[in-house]
């Protein structure tokens, strides 16, 4: 039994990597896409603008990610575009968190009242300066639990990219699972090590929140 | 009126087919002291909003001293409104106090008052901070420097907005009814900074319902209703022996 496990876990463990390099990738690629677009969602005052993001945004969210994945790394492979699938998993997660991010960020700002904008540009602050240094940090205050939540949550989703053989922790448990038959055993140490993964950005998330609670009054 | 700091002239403002402001003339000297009173609706706070166009007029000229301020008009061209940047260097040289304070919540307080020093006026951060520490003492606030806004009580927080404004070394102070959002027994420490200010002679366009103080603080008065002045004098001689019959109506129902 023991031997087993220790099997298990070391099998299991080859996917540790590529689990934690989809779930960084993917959230590199939402935050920055997601905050560039709600930016220009937000103070850009174009309608054909507008449109545009929330075309990508309904496009994203109501797709299922398992969906695009296929469509990334089959449909691109059709059209002579072949990326590897641990590429295709972050840029179609990425893509999908993106949208969802976009949401979280740009109610960040309109929780904001329109009068923080009209002091900064009162004293005579140019409305880049208003945006960088008097909305964003209070945007990204108020957007802050939300984007620790989809982290959380995108680090068990990155487990359908086992679906197109990236080969992260559920594609290495499946394997293991048709070679040794120990079905329980191997998915509970997955489940096991997915905990071990999920808390400390649990808790990064709550120490950032306290270090940025700064002038919030309880 | 060659000596005029501020210029108002034929200053119209229309939301769709409402006219908030109907043609509003005036000026206040360099030093001046000028109350704007008038029943809610009379569109005293859109007239000084539209002094340092967060509102844009419809129609009319702002004058600060020689420069037109929000148009830009060169020669043979159309006029044309200007963008919040290029109207940044403007509304710089005129500091302006809200009725909700709209301090930064993520900024200490003296974060609040030496930002636009250092990030609008270039001044180095060492010196900004003892600038922004000197506008905090006038309001009486300095003990509060590393305090967050939203630990404050609402007259603090508006001394904290009037030292931001200061630090701004504006040539003119627009205050828009800056104790009408204050508990009754926080106004009292608020005017009273307000009157030190004025004291030290500065310019200032005060929208206000505080009609008592308008009386011994302003140098003239400006009463508005409908979106028009109705009449305007020297402080006392106005609130005192009002001329217009909507004048006396006004201050009759506000202090009977």
């Amino acid at each position: 039994m023991l031997l087993r496990f220790d099997t298990i876990l070391a099998g299991l463990l080859q996917g540790v990597g590529v689990t934690l390099g989809v779930t960084f990738g993917a959230l590199l690629i939402a935050i920055i896409l997601g905050f560039a677009l709600a930016l220009l969602r937000v103070f850009w005052p174009s309608r054909i603008g507008a449109f545009v993001i929330d075309a990508y945004i309904e496009l994203f969210r109501n797709i299922p990610a398992l969906a695009h994945l296929f469509l990334i790394y089959y449909g691109l492979a059709s059209v002579g575009v072949q990326l590897g699938s641990v590429t295709a998993a972050i840029l179609g997660l990425g893509l999908i968190g993106g949208a969802s991010l976009c949401d979280v960020f740009r109610a960040g700002f309109e929780a904001l009242h329109k009068g923080q904008r009209e002091a900064a540009l009162a004293i005579g602050m140019r409305p880049s300066q208003a945006i960088r240094l008097i909305l964003t940090p209070q945007a990204l205050r108020i957007a802050l639990p939300p984007v620790g939540n989809y982290a959380t949550q995108l680090l068990k989703d990155s487990s359908i990219a086992s679906a197109i053989a990236a080969p992260e922790i559920m594609f290495f448990a499946r394997s293991l699972v048709t070679s040794t038959f120990e079905t329980t055993l191997i998915y509970v140490t997955a489940a096991g090590l997915y905990i071990l993964m999920s808390l400390p950005i649990v808790f990064a998330v709550r120490a950032l929140e306290k270090r940025y609670a700064g002038g919030q009054a309880a | 009126m060659s000596n005029a700091l501020l210029r108002v002239e034929s200053l119209r403002k229309s939301y769709g087919a409402v006219e908030v402001l109907r043609g509003i003339d005036f000026s206040v000297r360099k030093g001046e002291k000028v109350a704007l009173i008038g029943p809610s609706g009379s569109g005293k706070s859109t007239c000084l909003r539209c002094v340092n166009m967060l509102e844009k007029p419809s129609a009319g000229a702002i004058w600060l001293e020689e420069e037109r301020v929000g148009v830009r008009a060169s020669a043979g061209q159309r006029e044309r409104l200007m963008s919040d940047a290029e109207l940044a260097p403007q509304r710089r040289q005129m500091g302006m106090v809200f009725q909700l304070f709209y301090l930064w919540p993520h900024l200490t307080v003296l974060e609040n008052v030496s930002v636009g020093l250092i990030k609008v006026q270039g001044v180095p951060a060492a010196e900004a901070k003892a600038i922004a520490l000197e506008m905090l003492e006038k309001v009486h606030m300095a003990h509060k420097a590393q305090a967050y806004p939203d630990f404050l009580s609402g007259g603090q927080q508006q001394r904290v907005a009037i030292a931001r404004a200061l630090a701004q070394r504006p040539k003119l102070l627009l205050f828009d009814e800056p104790t009408s959002a204050l508990d009754p027994e926080l106004v009292g420490e608020v005017l009273n900074v307000i009157h030190e200010l004025a004291d030290e002679g500065r310019t200032m366009l005060l929208v206000t319902h505080e009609i008592r103080f308008a009386r011994d603080v302003a140098d003239r008065v400006i009463f508005m209703d409908g979106g028009v002045v109705v009449e305007e004098g020297p402080a006392r001689e106005l609130i005192q022996h009002p001329r217009h019959e909507r004048t006396q109506a006004f201050l009759r129902q506000i202090s009977p």
